[in-house]
């Protein structure tokens, strides 16, 4: 497992991650990422990076080293074991003729 | 992203609509919007100073954010005022020389650290708050649009200031002493926002009285002062006179600077 964001023990803001929800209804989209001191300033500056030009109507941050994300040194094993697996999709299956409104 | 932007910020008041409705404005309200343009414009010319400067990148971006903010209040109240001789925005703040600019001295203060340039930063904002909210009721339709769309704006520019005050003030040893040297260092300048304008004589009903900002103004910064951690400053104020065009030793290089390049290329566009 890798740590985004990680500075390697360097002294400055922590790294943050930025989601924003462009509209009501949609979900919120990760748009980069920043640096900041705090939780609130790191809003801040997500509304100063990502929201200029009115794209959102609200805005998550998270602490990049709170993710715990996949290996990408890893993702043979990790993303492609359903190759040939093809009966995991809905059109391996051939339809019935018996079964109506399918 | 999106360039179906927000229609509330497309339809609000700019130097463009301004320019283009043909409003020519009255001799001595044109007088007074220059003092207003000119306590924004040069407060957003010392800003830009900060690009490339922050402590970080993103700071970088918020100081100029809040830079082109002030850019944008100046340039309309600038149009406007610049109508009244058929002159345009570019003729007031390229063409005029150093006793013909009008600002308070605080905004032509130099940025110091990054302490000092919030406390000032305090101060200007607060001030602007209460001055457009006065100035929104104002008689003069252009003066109240042009006060009503930078008022949002400069509520974001407190929150900025603030959030750093209480950083600073209740940080580290260092940071503490360096955010109450700011504050001492601009707090000479605060008496003149609220000293008598002479420009404002003879338009009742249109200017705002700055002394009636005064009791405000020291509540809310005294409150913030205080939850900071920080001391009121008792460093006397310095004799003023801005608005007659009397400044310190620090405007002439700054407008140096930033008319250089419309002086070497008059009429130069792009």
């Amino acid at each position: 497992m890798t740590t985004p964001g990680d500075s390697g023990g360097r002294e400055t803001w922590p790294m943050w991650e930025v989601f924003v929800r462009s509209s009501r209804g949609l979900s919120h989209v990760h748009s980069g990422s920043l640096h900041a001191s705090d939780e609130t300033m790191a809003v801040r500056n997500a509304r100063d990076l990502y929201t200029r030009r009115a794209e959102g109507v609200s805005i998550w941050v998270v602490r990049a080293s709170d993710i715990t994300a996949s290996d990408p040194d890893a993702r043979g094993a990790f993303f492609e074991s359903p190759q040939g697996k093809e009966y995991r999709h809905a059109t391996y299956y051939t339809e019935s003729d018996s079964v109506p409104h399918l | 992203m999106s360039h179906t932007s927000n229609r509330s910020i497309s339809t609000a008041v700019t130097a463009e609509t301004i320019a283009t409705a043909g409003v020519v404005a009255p001799e001595s309200v044109a007088r007074y919007a220059i003092g207003l343009g000119d306590d924004a414009l040069i407060l957003a010319q010392r800003l830009g100073e900060w690009i490339a400067h922050a402590p970080e990148l993103e700071e970088d971006v918020a100081l100029g954010n809040i830079a082109l903010d002030q850019l944008g209040h100046a340039r309309s109240f600038l149009t406007y005022a610049s109508s009244a001789w058929g002159k345009t925005e570019d003729d007031l703040a390229y063409f005029r020389d150093e006793s013909e600019f009008l600002n308070r001295q605080l905004f032509e203060q130099p940025n110091g650290d990054f302490a000092q340039t919030i406390a000032r930063q305090l101060v200007a904002s607060v001030y602007f708050e209460m001055l457009y909210t006065s100035l929104t009721k104002s008689t003069d339709p252009t003066l109240a649009a042009i006060a009503a769309k930078a008022v949002k704006e400069v509520s974001y520019h407190i929150d900025h200031s603030t959030q750093w005050l209480f950083r600073l003030g209740l940080g580290t040893t260092i940071s503490r002493e360096r955010m109450q040297r700011g504050l001492e260092a601009v707090w000479p300048f605060t008496a003149e926002l609220f000293s008598p304008d002479p420009l404002t004589e003879g338009l009742e009903g249109i200017a705002v009285n700055p002394s009636s900002l005064r009791v405000d103004f020291d509540r809310v910064t005294q409150q913030a002062i205080a939850d900071a951690g920080l001391t009121l400053p008792t460093t006397p104020a310095v004799r003023g006179g801005g608005r007659s065009g009397i400044h310190t030793e620090s405007l002439g290089p700054l407008l140096a600077e930033m008319q250089v390049l419309a002086r070497a290329h008059p009429r130069a566009t792009w």
